[in-house]
């Protein structure tokens, strides 16, 4: 079997770890392998792609560091859900760096740029600086509307890695159930709760009630007269 | 490379080039009269129902990108096995001009993530010549094909509601769902702007019409493809029941490059790349139908020349490749301050708008020929790659308690919580609109390139005209009167003339049709009315490469129709034997 023969065949989910465990991935490999097999709905070339990109680093251990204080000072444990790292974020943003080369000249340049605006004014890189000097740091360039002019490189930098962070979290088991979402999963779509419409002084009118779906119906096979009327 | 071509041993009554909504229509009325059909599809075999193939009802983080599009165009959960972009099959465009072409490389082609939104053209989408002077009209008008959309309705199924709007003609419809939060508020706001909003007419089954097609379960991920087949794809409601009833054998990875005709200018099969083992080999068939897509089909046939046919395949008339036009396309986004803190419920609905307002307007009294509709979008779906993004410019528009604005950007357990409280308060809208047919834009074959099959690839020409781009300022006007009066604060500013109103690249709105368009008069067009070639009779093209105006309507439920007319007029004529 060439490798993407293998990659059919562990889709097919009749194989799986006693192959991988055959290959001599060590522990962190197979763990991501494991990961490929539960699938997506990928294609093997797509399969390929997943696998090289998790095979591979972008950030030194310094500026994983930096991405980690960073995160969870913008998504920190409050009293509804846990921090960014909580929620894995860091090695999220780990791997659209590679996912998406273009973030990786704008990341590493900005962090880059932070670790030195941190060695300017506290005479120490920005991971050996207590949590008030991150906060004190962060301050002059987490506000875009009043960041001073020199501090414009840490505006757009910092503009990047909140946007990773809020979508790293967000879109995670634990972000789902901080923002109450409850769907994706089989439901009966019967329109705006009542006390929601009420709310808002909403409602729907009759023709909208009459001509809308009754989910009662659903199962019922739709058959029409000449005219295209339901009966 | 093999030198020689290889002879399947199999002939068959018909081929089918691409499987697609023409190609699983013409496959499916074809095999059930008792014909032999070959189905070629350029991709891989695919069925939503398959464990393996399944993207339906999984959560971001199943996706190491959180379902980003930094791999596929629409994001990594979305059925489309392709995109703008194919590794190896590249496509070209002339200096100055614009064109992406969106190809889906898989069974069932585009139909297993299109946004199911299925329109029949009216009586003046045809003749569109007769009102503004521009383009021509179709050689059929609305009465022609209205017998087959109503089949299509009743066959696949599609919900809506009866309105006896002229142009907007009404089928056999399902029943709608309910309108979500936020299209209540763009009822209102369109109220004001005096722009109608109906129920969507989608092709999605909010009722059971068969037994073996499930119903809606409201996941809102038509464009993932439905494992139980409660949405139309070509693949999980014509081809696959069709080679289960029918002789129908599918060919996969079988990439054509050309038909292949006799002395006498007749079809007898095509050759097609193995995309496995990359050899050629011959289909020998009666009758070839081309359903490749509109630009693909006009490759193939640029690419079939012969001594009969030297300017490509029914091509005297040098319009094949001619008058390529997509719709036209813009958008605007807003922020809903009602909306913000809204309390949570599941309102995922069906896959995609529950409303939307058809074209309302006279172009008589306007200063640009062709309508649009108006589509969108909002509510609290399901957070992906994105979702977060912007508090550093939307931020402002949150304000606490005493009504103070929030600063822009920040961090912390404030910002945290003023991503929850901006969830599902922002909506958008979106124009889609008609374009008028030019000459000038098109494709033809690129004489210095080929793809990685050795196949000629298409250069592609094409340049909206003022009509267009006049369109999308109205389009942008409409916006900002509907978004106004339902209270929505407008993000961005509003695009200018250097953007040509925000107007998308042709090809982005992926509504792609003309470059074989039929006609009475052989001269000016490619195919007569029944979509069967000028010069080759047993050629036939059932994608919309035979449109000869696309309205302000998605195509899909146009070329089923015409693929179904089309399919009976192919079995008639092999009956009389004609073919």
């Amino acid at each position: 079997m060439d490798r993407r023969e293998n990659l059919k065949v562990l889709l097919s989910g009749t194989v799986a770890t006693g192959f991988l465990l055959s290959t001599g991935c060590g522990p962190d490999e197979t763990k991501i392998s494991e990961n490929l097999i539960k699938g997506y709905g990928r294609t093997p070339d797509e399969i390929l792609l997943d696998q090289k990109l998790n095979s591979e680093l972008f950030f030194s251990e310094n500026e994983k560091k930096m991405v980690t204080i960073l995160a969870n000072l913008i998504i920190p444990k409050d009293e509804k859900s846990g921090s960014a790292t909580d929620a894995g974020v860091p090695d999220f943003i780990e791997f659209m760096m590679k996912d998406y080369p273009k973030f990786q000249v704008p990341m590493r340049g900005g962090l880059m740029w932070l670790d030195n605006l941190s060695k300017k004014t506290f005479d120490k890189p920005f991971s050996d600086i207590p949590s008030e000097h991150h906060v004190e740091l962060i301050d002059k360039i987490a506000w875009p509307d009043t960041a001073t002019p020199e501090m414009q490189y840490g505006v757009k930098f910092f503009n990047l890695i909140r946007n990773l962070t809020c979508t790293g979290f967000f879109t995670t088991k634990i972000g789902f159930d901080d923002l109450g979402y409850v769907g994706n999963r089989p439901n009966q779509w019967d329109g705006v709760p009542t006390d929601v419409l009420e709310k808002y002084g909403l409602s729907y009118d009759q023709n909208t009630l009459d001509v809308c779906l009754k989910i009662e119906d659903q199962q019922k096979i739709a058959q029409w007269d000449d005219k295209g009327n339901l009966i | 490379m093999g030198f020689q071509i290889k002879e399947q041993d199999k002939k068959y009554d018909v081929c089918i080039v691409g499987s697609g909504a023409g190609g699983g229509m013409a496959a499916k009325i074809l095999a059930e009269a008792g014909l032999s059909v070959a189905v070629l599809e350029a991709g891989g075999d695919f069925d939503p129902a398959k464990e393996e193939y399944r993207t339906q009802l999984r959560y971001p983080w199943e996706s190491p990108r959180r379902g980003a599009n930094t791999q596929r165009a629409f994001g990594d959960f979305d059925a489309a096995w392709g995109g703008w972009e194919i590794d190896g099959e590249p496509y070209t465009r002339a200096d100055g001009t614009q064109f992406d072409w969106f190809r889906s490389r898989m069974l069932g082609g585009r139909t297993n993530h299109w946004g199911r939104i299925s329109l029949r053209f009216g009586p003046n989408d045809f003749k569109r010549k007769d009102q503004d002077g521009l383009g021509d009209n179709w050689p059929i008008g609305y009465d022609d094909v209205k017998p087959y959309y109503d089949k299509v309705d009743k066959l696949i199924g599609v919900f809506g509601s009866k309105e006896g709007i002229y142009n907007e003609p009404d089928g056999f419809f399902l029943p709608p769902p309910k309108p979500r939060l936020h299209e209540l508020f763009v009822k209102k706001g369109a109220q004001k702007a005096k722009v109608p909003v109906i129920p969507s007419r989608l092709s999605i089954l909010t009722r059971k019409i068969n037994a073996e097609r499930g119903v809606c379960f409201f996941c809102a991920q038509c464009n993932r493809a439905c494992q139980v087949y409660a949405d139309f794809s070509s693949s999980t409601c014509l081809v696959k029941p069709a080679m289960q009833k029918g002789r129908v054998e599918l060919y996969t990875h079988a990439m054509v490059r050309e038909v292949i005709t006799n002395d006498s200018g007749l079809a007898t099969g095509v050759i097609y790349i193995d995309k496995k083992d990359l050899k050629d080999y011959r289909i020998g068939a009666k009758v070839v139908v081309l359903a490749a897509s509109a630009c693909e089909t006009a490759r193939i046939m640029l690419n079939s020349k012969s001594k009969t046919h030297p300017n490509g395949l029914s091509n005297s008339s040098g319009v094949l490749g001619r008058y390529l036009h997509d719709s036209t396309g813009t958008d605007r986004m807003a922020v809903l301050p009602d909306l913000i803190d809204r309390p949570r419920y599941n309102e995922d609905g069906v896959g995609g708008l529950h409303v939307y307002s058809p074209w309302w307007l006279d172009n008589k009294k306007l200063d640009f020929p062709r309508g649009y509709h108006l589509e969108y979008w909002g509510g609290m779906g399901m957070p992906s790659y994105g979702f977060g993004f912007g508090m550093d410019t939307m931020r402002q528009y949150i304000t606490d308690q005493f009504g103070k604005p929030t600063p822009n950007g920040g961090y912390g357990a404030s910002l945290k919580n003023d991503v929850r409280r901006i969830y599902g308060a922002t909506v958008g809208m979106s124009g889609r609109g008609e374009s008028v047919p030019q000459y000038d834009n098109y494709c033809e074959i690129d004489p210095n390139t080929v793809d990685k099959y050795g196949i000629p690839v298409l250069k592609f020409h094409y340049k909206w005209t003022e009509y267009e781009v006049k369109q999308s300022k109205h389009m942008h006007d409409t916006f900002e009167k509907i978004l106004t009066g339902m209270g929505a604060i407008i993000l961005g500013n509003k695009p200018g003339v250097e953007t040509q109103y925000g107007l998308a690249a042709p090809g982005r709105i992926i509504h792609e049709v003309g470059t074989a368009r039929m006609g009475d008069d052989a001269k000016t067009s490619v195919l007569n009315k029944y979509a069967q070639g000028h010069e080759c009779k047993n050629l036939f093209v059932v994608d919309g490469g035979s449109f000869v105006s696309q309205a302000d309507k998605n195509p899909t439920w146009t070329i089923l129709a015409l693929s179904w007319r089309t399919s009976e007029y192919i079995i008639d004529q092999l009956n009389k034997q004609n073919l």
